[in-house]
C-alpha cells in the first residue's frame, strides 16, 4: 500500500464522515437543549429528497439559463428549510404536546420514509427526473498544495468545508457564547434556567429547528455532492450512525466529527475494498488496528484525566493501545495471502463498528441531565 | 448600598397586600398581607402546603397572582417573571438549588444575563468568565463568604452550593433575599455559620425573608414572624413575645405536643446485631466502613448524621436491598447477612424507607393494595393464585381508621394523597405486621408538625410494646427526643454511641461534622456499647 492509496482513503473518509458529522450536530443541538432526537435519519432523508427536487425543479423553471451551481444552492436551501420544518414538527410534538420524544422521533422517521417513497414513486420515477449534477470541487489556494495534508483536507466539494467550519464553530459556541451557556443550562437544569429568566421552551424550539436545518444539509450532501440524484431510502441508517457518533463523541461537535471519521474511514475502506485494488485481509487488520488503537488512546486519556482512582484497569487500557498499534504495524509490514471477502460483509463494516461503540467500549457517556423530559412550569 | 440614601418614610423594602393564588382545586394563598422592613429578617412560618413557597414564587414572578398587589420601596410594581423580580432587587434562594452542576460558579452566576466581551453578536457574543470571576471575588470579599468562582458546582458541598446561591442573588443586585428552607440541608454547625451570614447581610443593609417550618430557628434569628396556615395569614408576632408551643399551635391550628412524652426504656434481649459491616455505594466506593452496633428489645437506637454519610447504604444492607461486602447481620437468632429482602420481612424487620415515593409505595396503586405489599402472597390475602378482595378490603379499612389515614376511599391512588397521609400508609403497613425490629429511616422528612407528632407517638408506642427500633434521621431534634441511645455516623463509620442523657446538640453536632472525641472525654462521657 502506498501513500497515494492512503491519501485517497483518508480523503474519502472525510467525505464519508461529512453527512455523519452534520447529522451528529443536529443531534447535538437537540440533545444539549434537552430534546432526544432519534429522527435525524428521517430529517436527513427528507433533506436529501427536497434538495434533489428543489434543484431539479428550479433548473427546469429557469430553463438551464443560470449556472447549475445556482440550482444546486437552491436545492440546498430547500433541503435546509424542509428538514428544519420536519424538526419543528418534532419540537412541536415533544415540547408543546409533551409526546414521548422517542415516539415522536420514530414518527418522524416513519413519516419521512412514507413521504419520500411516495414522492419517488408518484413523481420522480414516472417523470424520469435526473439530477442537475453535483457541486464541483473547490481547491483552497496554497493550502491544497501542501503534500499529503492538502489533498486530504483542502481539495473537496464545498459542503465538506461547511461541515468543518460548523464543527469548529459549534465547539466554540457551545462553551463560550451566551447561546451555548443557555442551551446547556436548559438541557441540564431547565428550572434553574427558568428562574434566571431564560425561556426554556423557546430555547428548545430554536435549537431543535436549527438542528433540523443541519440534518437537512447532511441529507443534501448525499445528493448534491455524492450521487447527484435521489434514491429511495438513500440515507441507509446514516442518521442513526450519526447519533452513535454523537454519543461516542460525548455530546461535543469535535468528538462527533472524530468518531464520524472513524465510521467514515470504515465506510471508505469498504468502498476501496470493493474496488478490489488492495489486499482485503491486510486492510481489515489495518482498520481493526487503527480502531483498537484509537479506543485505547481515548481510554488512556480518560483514565489520566480521572487521576488516581482505580489504577487496576490501567494494564488492560494500555494493553488495548499496544495491541492496536501492533496490529497496524503487522498490517503494514507483513505480506498476506489473497482471500476473497464477500462485498456484503465489507458493507457491514460501519454498522458493526456502531454496535461495538454503542455497547460501551469506552465507558459510559453521560448525556445532558434533563434529556427526554418535557419542561413543566410546576 | 442602595438602601442608605432611601427616604426613611419608605422603610418597607417589600409589601404585598391581598395576594390570592388558586390552583385547580386548591386556594394556595388567600388574601395574604405581608411586609418586610429594610434590614429585617422576617420569618415566614407554616406547615408544608401552607402556601409559603407559593407566596414567595408570586413575589419572585414564577407564579402570576389571581389578585393582590406588590409594592417595592413604596411603589406598586408588576412582576411578570424572575427577570422583573431581579430588576426590582428581589433575589430568591430556592429549596432545591437552581445551579447547573456541570458549570462553574462563574457561569452559573452570569447565566441569564451574561457578561460578554469582544464583538457584540447578541446571543453569539463571547462570555467573559474572567470579568465575572473578578466581580465575584469582590463580592466574596465584601460579605466574607468563601467561594471559588472557577470551581464546578458539582464539586462543591451542599453548604458551599448554598453560599453560591446567595452570592448569585447578591451578584444580581438583590436587596431583598428570599431564602426557602435554607437550613434543611445543613448540619447544626453549618446552620450556625449560615445564621452568621444572614446577620452580616442584614448589617450590610439587605432584607431577608426566611421561609422555614423549624420553630427553634425562627426564634433564634428572626426579627418578626408571620405564620401561614392553609394559605392565609394566621398571625404576626416577634420572637420575644411568643414561644415554640404557641407558634406550633398557630401553625397547626390546635395544641401540639412538641416533645414526645416517654417513659425510660426497658431494654430486653438483643434483636439486631451488626458486626463490622462493610457496604459499597452505587459507584462501588466504600459507603459503610466497619460499623458495629446492637439494638435491643424495647429501645430506640438513633443514628444521627448528615445525609450521605452511609446511612442510606446501611439501611439498604439491613433490609437486604444491597450486598454486604464484609461483616455480619443477625436478626433475632438467624444470620441474615446475605438474605434476600423477603427473608428480612419474614424474619421480622419492618422498614419505613427514606424515600416514600421510590421505595415505600407504589404510587399508581390504590391505598388498599399498598397496604399488602409484603403480605399479598400470604393468607388471608391470597387464596391459591387469587387475591381475596374481601380480606384486602377489610385490612385496609381497619388500618385506615386505626392509623388515621385521611383518604377519600381505600381505592384512592396513593400518589394523590398528601405526604403526611402517604407516610401514614407506610407506617400502618409496617407497624401492623408485628415485627420485632422496626427500621425507620427519616420517618418524618418533609412532614408537617401534626403528622410528625403522630408518627413519633406511634414509634414510642412500638418501643413500649417491646419492639427494637433503629431510627435513622438527620434531624437532631428528632434523634434527641426519640432515641434512648444515639450512634453518630460520619463518612461510613460510627464515631460514638452515647446514651441520650449524655448527648447535647453541640456534642452531636461536632461528631456529625466528623470531629472525633479524644479518648478521655469519650470515656468520661459515654458508656461504651455492651
Amino acid at each position: 500500500m502506498d501513500t497515494v492509496f492512503f491519501v485517497g482513503l483518508l480523503s474519502l473518509a472525510l467525505i464519508k464522515a461529512t453527512p455523519l458529522a452534520l447529522g451528529a450536530m443536529c443531534g447535538l443541538l437537540c440533545e444539549r437543549s434537552g430534546v432526544i432526537n432519534i429522527g435525524i435519519e428521517g430529517m436527513m432523508l427528507v433533506g436529501a429528497m427536497t434538495s434533489f427536487l428543489g434543484s431539479v425543479i428550479f433548473n427546469d423553471i429557469t430553463g438551464g439559463t443560470l449556472p447549475k451551481t445556482v440550482s444546486l444552492l437552491v436545492g440546498l436551501l430547500v433541503a435546509m428549510l424542509s428538514a428544519g420544518f420536519i424538526a419543528l414538527l418534532h419540537a412541536w410534538l415533544s415540547i408543546q404536546y409533551k409526546v414521548d420524544q422517542i415516539i415522536s422521533g420514530t414518527v418522524i422517521n416513519l413519516l419521512a420514509v412514507g413521504i419520500t417513497n411516495f414522492t419517488a414513486n408518484a413523481y420522480i420515477d414516472p417523470n424520469h427526473l435526473s439530477g442537475v449534477g453535483v457541486f464541483t470541487e473547490v481547491e483552497i489556494p496554497i493550502l491544497s498544495q501542501i503534500p499529503i495534508i492538502g489533498p486530504i483536507l483542502f481539495q473537496h466539494q464545498p459542503l465538506v468545508y461547511v461541515m468543518l467550519i460548523l464543527v469548529g464553530f459549534l465547539q466554540y459556541a457551545l462553551f463560550n457564547t451566551r447561546w451555548g451557556l443557555r442551551t446547556r443550562a436548559v438541557g441540564e437544569h431547565p428550572r434553574a434556567a427558568d428562574t434566571v429568566g431564560i425561556n426554556v421552551n423557546r430555547t428548545r424550539y430554536i435549537n431543535v429547528t436549527l438542528g433540523g436545518v443541519l440534518a437537512g444539509i447532511g441529507g443534501a450532501f448525499l445528493v448534491l455532492e455524492s450521487v447527484g440524484r435521489f434514491q429511495k431510502l438513500m440515507t441507509t441508517g446514516r442518521g442513526f450512525i450519526a447519533l452513535a457518533a454523537l454519543i461516542f463523541g460525548k455530546w461535543t461537535s469535535v468528538g462527533a466529527l472524530l468518531s464520524g471519521l472513524l465510521f467514515g474511514f470504515s465506510e471508505a475502506l469498504g468502498v476501496r475494498l470493493q474496488l478490489g485494488d488492495v489486499n482485503e485481509l491486510q486492510a481489515l487488520i489495518l482498520l481493526g488496528g487503527i480502531g483498537v488503537a484509537v479506543l485505547g488512546a481515548v481510554w488512556v486519556i480518560l483514565k489520566a484525566r480521572r487521576r488516581q482512582e482505580d489504577k487496576r484497569s490501567m494494564p488492560l487500557v494500555v494493553g488495548t493501545l499496544v495491541v492496536g498499534l501492533a496490529m497496524v504495524a503487522t498490517a503494514l509490514l507483513a505480506t498476506f495471502p489473497e482471500v476473497e471477502i464477500p462485498i456484503q460483509f465489507l458493507g457491514l463494516l460501519p454498522y458493526i463498528l456502531t454496535i461495538l461503540v454503542l455497547t460501551g467500549f469506552v465507558g459510559r457517556a453521560i448525556p445532558p441531565a434533563a434529556i427526554g423530559r418535557p419542561y413543566e412550569k410546576q | 448600598m442602595k438602601s442608605s440614601d432611601q427616604d426613611p418614610l419608605e422603610s418597607l423594602a417589600l409589601q404585598v397586600s391581598g395576594i390570592s393564588k388558586r390552583f385547580p382545586g386548591v386556594l394556595a394563598n388567600d388574601k395574604v398581607d405581608f411586609s418586610l422592613a429594610r434590614g429585617e429578617i422576617h420569618a415566614l412560618l407554616g406547615e408544608n402546603g401552607a402556601g409559603k413557597t407559593t407566596l414567595m414564587n408570586v413575589v419572585y414572578g414564577l407564579y402570576k397572582p389571581d389578585e393582590g398587589e406588590i409594592f417595592i420601596n413604596g411603589n406598586q410594581v408588576e412582576i411578570r417573571d424572575p427577570n422583573d423580580a431581579l430588576a426590582q432587587g428581589i433575589g430568591m434562594v430556592h429549596q432545591h438549588f437552581m445551579l447547573v452542576p456541570v458549570m462553574t460558579v462563574a457561569e452559573n452566576l452570569m447565566l441569564g444575563h451574561e457578561v460578554t466581551r469582544g464583538l457584540k453578536l447578541g446571543l453569539l457574543s463571547r462570555v467573559d468568565r474572567q470579568k465575572v470571576s473578578e466581580e465575584i471575588e469582590a463580592l466574596v470579599e465584601l460579605y466574607g463568604m468563601e467561594v471559588n468562582p472557577e470551581a464546578y458546582v458539582h464539586e462543591l458541598s451542599v453548604g458551599e452550593q448554598q453560599r453560591v446561591e446567595i452570592i448569585k442573588a447578591l451578584y444580581r443586585g438583590a436587596d431583598v433575599l428570599i431564602l426557602d428552607e435554607p437550613t434543611a440541608v445543613l448540619t447544626p454547625q453549618e446552620t450556625e455559620d449560615f445564621f452568621e451570614v444572614m446577620r452580616s447581610l442584614v448589617k450590610q443593609g439587605k432584607s431577608i425573608i426566611f421561609i422555614t417550618h423549624k420553630l427553634k430557628e425562627v426564634l433564634a434569628i428572626a426579627d418578626r414572624i408571620t405564620v401561614l396556615r392553609d394559605g392565609a395569614v394566621v398571625g404576626m408576632t416577634k420572637p420575644a413575645e411568643t414561644s415554640e408551643k404557641e407558634l406550633a399551635a398557630m401553625m397547626v391550628g390546635r395544641e401540639v405536643l412538641l416533645r414526645v412524652e416517654k417513659k425510660p426504656a426497658q431494654p430486653g434481649e438483643d434483636v439486631l446485631k451488626v458486626q463490622n459491616l462493610h457496604v459499597l455505594d452505587r459507584r462501588d466506593q466504600p459507603a459503610v466502613r466497619g460499623v458495629s452496633f446492637i439494638v435491643r428489645e424495647g429501645e430506640i437506637l438513633g443514628i444521627a448524621g448528615v445525609q450521605g454519610n452511609g446511612q442510606a447504604e446501611l439501611v439498604e444492607a439491613l433490609t437486604g436491598l444491597t450486598k454486604v461486602i464484609e461483616g455480619s447481620i443477625h436478626l433475632k437468632d438467624s444470620d441474615v447477612t446475605h438474605a434476600r429482602p423477603r427473608a428480612f420481612t419474614e424474619t421480622g424487620a419492618a422498614h419505613v424507607p427514606e424515600d416514600r415515593h421510590k421505595h415505600g409505595l407504589v404510587l399508581s396503586y390504590a391505598v388498599d393494595e399498598n397496604l399488602i405489599l409484603q403480605t399479598y402472597y400470604l393468607a388471608p390475602f391470597a387464596s391459591g393464585l387469587n387475591i381475596n378482595p374481601r380480606a384486602v378490603d377489610e385490612n385496609a379499612r381497619r388500618l385506615i381508621s386505626e392509623y388515621d389515614v385521611r383518604t377519600p376511599s381505600i381505592k384512592t391512588l396513593v400518589g394523590s394523597l398528601s405526604g403526611g397521609n402517604q407516610q401514614k400508609v407506610i407506617v400502618a403497613r409496617e407497624l401492623s405486621r408485628d415485627a420485632p425490629l422496626l427500621i425507620a429511616n427519616q420517618p418524618t422528612r418533609g412532614l408537617d408538625v401534626g403528622s410528625i407528632e403522630y408518627i413519633h407517638r406511634r414509634i414510642i408506642e412500638k418501643r413500649d410494646e417491646g419492639v427494637a427500633v433503629l431510627l435513622v434521621s438527620s434531624e437532631l431534634d428528632e434523634i434527641l427526643s426519640l432515641s434512648d441511645r444515639i450512634a453518630v455516623i460520619y463518612s461510613g463509620e460510627i464515631l460514638a454511641i452515647i446514651p441520650v442523657e449524655e448527648a447535647t446538640k453541640e456534642r452531636l453536632g461536632l461528631l456529625m461534622a466528623g470531629v472525633r472525641e479524644t479518648q478521655e472525654s469519650s470515656q468520661a462521657a459515654a458508656t461504651p456499647m455492651e
